[in-house]
């Protein structure tokens, strides 16, 4: 039988906000354990939450990033459940009225857009961690993590495959990145995906049953865990079982997932608005200063890079993967003048390069747009040749010094006097006879041999266009 | 001089009749001679007398405050530091809270001294102090009957001469019941005018910490202090807190006063409505006016309280997990046996009662016949009310439909024990503010005549309880034996 | 209305809350009356009446985001019933 895979996701990304949703301690990573836990992060008696203006915010911003409607009020409810991550026995959620509604994304897989609806996002706050390092049979609890923002975004069932699940990942994470409202680091869990996972006879319209798969926090993994769990439902359709609705977790080292007891009971979280909060107002003054700050989005700065920049859909995608990197490129090229095809090319190519192959994010970059843009500018007007410029951008690399700078200081200066030139040219054709001949016998592949000869001569800085139209000149 | 109000003993501190450590050390010696009350969970005797001293220092510097040197004590549900904070539960019999409540910080910015931390209802779910873990409270008029609850300890210790003042808290007419079985004067503020911060909560949307005192202009004083927008909690009322004590002279002339006529229907005892139709006579006497309004949803209130109070408390609770702090029980075999155990082993039978009902109300399948359906009904209430004090400029009635009854009555039936709230948790369900004021006794046991005041208006209900006070003697009587 | 014991059980594991035995049928007839009591709610016409989640009628302040916490761990875990290195300690969570 064939069948069709049906995903949806949820997504849980830490807002970047200095301190807590509903309390006043910091979010920073890595702290000692339980330094960062005030009592209203430990849930203490009689302490109350008080809710974080700049989390609202980030949520709205998001929301309108993908053009989902914003609620005008949105209530925070109660999740009630015992577990020891969870300080109070509820988690502080959305349940009705969530801040963002409806909205929508568009992602690309193998060439074509695909639209993947948003459900709803909403807030609510991170729980503790649990360390089971052994402490004598026990388990640690350390809540510095509870209280932290988090916006979970809920994917309608719209992908089919592992591939538009990973498609669908990246431009969310992307969008948040885009948006500053939260640092993207899946390392540190700052951006966290649970998979919905389903088969179903290709044609049917009805789902099958889902397994909710959990703890998939990386790209590689969420294909991996989608992958391997639809195989398993196959396997399992197939001979005979039945799938079962229920939590999975995905275990990288052994590439399976398993079931997770601990979750099975059936949860009743028996939601209601929490009484400590009252409604929140999202007015129009906040949507406006919202909107008024929403940076050109991905999507949009792609189409006007390739519009404006005239550059195909490959180097417009890398151009536009991060904004510092787009806002990198665009300042290189209001700094230097020159053309954006250029700018196009060196910056995708030998820059990104040398950022990727040394590890480094765009922000801590060795060469500023500045010393950048110097460099493109000498290329541009001929001082020096293509190939001297990537002999010069190493040097850029290694130092501080500017491209003017090392060019001066290493002679690499590109011999424009065509009386040197045409001395070095009558040479090269007086001593290689041969050669001539074969070149006007009409052996054409020769001619490379001259130009060769004449860079080598000149040590690389004649320019090349130059040698080439005497030559022919001369070889008449 | 404990028989004394508070605003006679600020004079005398300030006049140097007394000191405040003299002052202190005779309510201390009281509290110990009247043991047998139990109206205190933690008698705080070194901290006293270590507060009352420098309060006597800045008395003699002049820099004295407003409560500065009156001895104060507090409800065991107002989280102190350093100090127990049981909550009236095995569950927080070691807890010691690390932050002081606002109130708290209020009473200490004023210069109050702390006696210590008084009885109530375990984490205040009751209506007689019966259930609390340290014992019943005695009720100083007939210590073979209940105070009231859940501040039953507050009210007992006012009337009993062991505090000139306290504080308590009112979910369903915690402060106004035990007020008026022992005969003092309570008012609980609209809700979001006195701040809920570190005070433990039972049901968020119903707590409202307030005043119990001897009189009115006492109870002035002490909400003065009290009161005040608070930005750690979300529901504070950020709006100026007026001189609750400059008004109190104001004339009644013409005051409209609203008698709901389902607060006087056949359940209420003959006696006690005569003692409140009599109360209301001093009024008309006093110029004003008055006449029947109603409240149509009335006998809707206690379902509805009882499923939104149980709801909240549901998840409010969930917080005493034995993992962080409180009651830990032995040797737990995993996870949910530490959870089962810690709580079963240390919430008494009423708070299990209420977290058992509001865990069934919010659960699937029920919320909306109960939860969603109480929250409507509370609408309808809160709507009788605005609809009668749009004509009204108060409402007034009984505070509890009987006197004090016997130590254990009620005990075996819940229900019946809900019933004693029947006049007073519809006010909490509006949020709205309303006192207790003593109104005269029925078989020698006080009865207290129940104000009900539009939002914000407890500085005219104040205004209202002061000029009765003025004209009757029912607030200066003292039990026997405690003279 | 009434509630069965085993739904009693059902619900106090839900609130984990162990309750004893001999006590169940009585927390079954307790909430039962408790259930009539409120059952009395359903004659009420209230199709069209609007929840009333807080007395009043305000919307929520918000709070700017500064830190103004500062690690307090040894004061709270002084009253932790178990820690160890900065941690509260349970009984081994399996997941």
């Amino acid at each position: 039988m064939e069948w069709e895979t049906v995903i949806g996701l949820e997504i849980h990304a830490q807002m970047a906000t200095k301190s807590k949703i509903f309390s006043a301690a910091s979010t920073a990573y890595g702290a000692e354990p339980n330094t960062q836990a005030c009592a209203v992060d430990l849930g203490f008696p009689g302490v109350l939450p008080v809710l974080n203006q700049e989390a609202v915010r980030m949520a709205v911003k998001f929301g309108m990033a993908i053009g989902a409607e914003i609620a005008p009020y949105s209530v925070f409810a109660r999740k009630n459940y015992f577990y020891p991550d969870l300080p109070k026995g509820y988690q502080i959620s959305q349940m009705e009225l969530p801040i963002v509604g409806i909205g929508y994304l568009d992602i690309e897989v193998d060439g074509k857009t695909k639209r993947i609806g948003v459900t709803r996002a909403h807030l609510e706050e991170d729980a503790g961690k649990s360390l089971h390092e052994d402490f004598h049979g026990l388990t640690g609890i350390d809540l510095n993590r509870a209280g932290t923002p988090l916006l979970e975004i809920v994917s309608e069932p719209d992908m089919r495959s592992a591939k538009e699940a990973v498609a669908y990942m990246r431009k969310i994470h992307e969008l948040v990145r885009y948006l500053d409202i939260c640092d993207g680091n899946m390392q540190e869990g700052s951006f966290r995906c649970d998979a919905n996972v389903s088969i179903r006879p290709k044609g049917q319209k009805k789902f099958g049953t889902r397994a909710e798969l959990k703890n998939i926090n990386s790209f590689k993994f969420v294909e991996k865990a989608i992958n391997i769990e639809v195989e398993r439902q196959m396997d399992l359709i197939e001979s005979g079982g039945t799938v079962i609705q229920e939590t999975r977790l995905y275990d990288a080292d052994k590439n399976e997932t398993r079931s997770m007891r601990s979750k099975e009971e059936a949860n009743d979280y028996r939601y209601f608005p929490d009484p400590d909060l009252l409604p929140v107002e999202i007015t129009d003054e906040l949507r406006k200063q919202v909107k008024a700050d929403l940076p050109e989005l991905p999507t949009a700065k792609k189409l006007r890079f390739i519009e404006q920049y005239g550059q195909d859909g490959e180097s417009a995608t890398i151009l536009t993967s991060s904004r510092q990197l787009a806002d990198f490129y665009e300042a290189v090229i209001k700094e230097s003048g020159c053309e954006a095809k250029l700018c196009t090319n060196w910056v995708t190519g030998n820059f990104l390069g040398a950022i990727n192959k040394a590890g480094l994010d765009i922000n801590d970059t060795p060469i500023s747009h500045q010393r950048l843009a110097g460099l493109l500018k000498r290329i541009a007007d001929n001082t020096i040749s293509g190939k001297i410029a990537k002999q010069v951008f190493d040097v850029l690399w290694e130092s501080d010094a500017t491209a003017d700078e090392i060019i001066e200081q290493q002679g690499l200066k590109q011999i424009t006097d065509s009386g040197a030139i045409e001395a070095i040219i009558d040479k090269i054709i007086a001593d290689n006879p041969k050669q001539v001949e074969q070149y006007l016998s009409g052996k054409d592949k020769v001619f490379g041999f001259f130009v060769g000869q004449a860079m080598k001569a000149t040590q690389g800085k004649a320019n090349p266009g130059e040698v080439n139209k005497m030559l022919k000149d001369k070889l008449k | 001089m404990h028989n004394k109000t508070i605003t006679e003993q600020a004079k005398d501190l300030r006049s140097g009749k007394y000191s405040s450590v003299e002052l202190t050390q005779a309510y201390l010696q009281r509290i110990k001679k009247h043991k047998a009350l139990n109206c205190f969970i933690t008698v705080t005797e070194e901290h006293a007398l270590e507060d009352a001293k420098i309060a006597d220092t800045q008395l003699s510097a002049g820099n004295a405050k407003l409560l500065t040197g009156i001895p104060i004590a507090q409800k065991d549900i107002f989280c102190t530091q350093d100090i127990k904070t049981s909550c009236a539960s095995k569950m927080l019999d070691n807890f010691i809270a690390p932050y002081n409540a606002t109130v708290i910080e209020n009473f200490n910015n004023a210069g109050a001294v702390m006696l210590g931390k008084l009885n109530m209802d375990e984490f205040a779910m009751g209506s007689s102090n019966e259930t609390s873990f340290y014992g019943a409270v005695q009720n100083p008029w007939d210590t073979n009957t209940v105070p009231g609850g859940s501040s039953g300890g507050s009210a007992a210790a006012v009337a009993a001469r062991l505090a000139p003042a306290v504080t308590g808290t009112d979910t369903g007419g915690s402060i106004r019941q035990p007020a008026s079985l022992c005969g003092i004067t309570g008012l609980k503020p609209t809700y979001g005018r006195v701040s809920r911060y570190g005070m433990i909560a039972f049901a968020s949307s119903l707590d409202q910490g307030g005043p119990m005192a001897r009189s009115a202009e006492d109870a002035a004083l002490l909400l003065q202090t009290m009161a005040g927008f608070d930005s750690k909690d979300s529901t504070s009322v950020e709006q100026a807190v007026p001189d609750y004590s400059a008004g109190l002279n104001n004339s009644l002339e013409g005051l409209k006063i609203g008698l709901p006529k389902e607060f006087f229907s056949a359940d209420l005892n003959n006696d006690i409505a005569t003692t409140i139709e009599a109360a209301i006579n001093e009024y008309r006497k006093l110029g004003a006016e008055v006449k029947e309004v109603s409240l149509p949803n009335m006998k809707l209130a206690i379902p509805a309280y009882y499923v939104i109070a149980s709801a909240e408390c549901s998840a409010n609770l969930s917080r005493f997990d034995g993992v962080r702090f409180g009651y830990r029980c032995d040797n737990p075999a995993d996870l949910n046996d530490l959870y089962i155990r810690s709580r079963g082993e240390a919430f008494g039978a009423e708070v299990k009662r209420r977290i058992l009902m509001g865990t069934y109300a919010l659960s699937a399948g029920y919320y909306d016949a109960y939860y969603i359906k109480a929250q409507k009904v509370r609408r309808l209430i809160s709507e009788d009310f605005n609809k009668a004090l749009s004509e009204v400029d108060v409402l007034m009635g009984p505070v509890s439909p009987s006197t004090a009854f016997a130590q254990g009555e009620k005990t075996g039936d819940p229900i019946e024990m809900y019933l004693a709230d029947i006049y007073t948790i519809a006010i909490n369900l509006a949020g709205l503010p309303a006192m207790s004021i003593p109104a005269g006794f029925v078989d020698n046991k006080p009865v207290g005549l129940q104000v009900i005041g539009n939002y914000f208006t407890e500085a005219r209900l104040l205004n209202i309880a002061h000029q009765y006070q003025q004209v009757t003697n029912w607030h200066q009587q003292t039990p026997q034996g405690f003279e | 209305m009434s509630l069965s014991a085993d739904e009693v059980k059902k619900i106090a594991y839900l609130a984990r809350l162990g309750i004893d035995e001999q006590d169940t049928d009585a927390y079954a007839k307790d909430l039962s009356n408790m259930l009539d009591l409120m059952t009395q709610m359903g004659d009420t016409f209230t199709d069209t009446v609007q929840p009333m989640a807080h007395p009043m009628d305000q919307m929520q302040r918000l709070r700017p985001d500064t830190v103004s916490e500062h690690n307090q761990r040894e004061n709270f875990q002084s009253i932790a019933p178990q820690i160890e290195a900065g941690l509260y300690l349970v009984p081994k969570v399996i997941d």
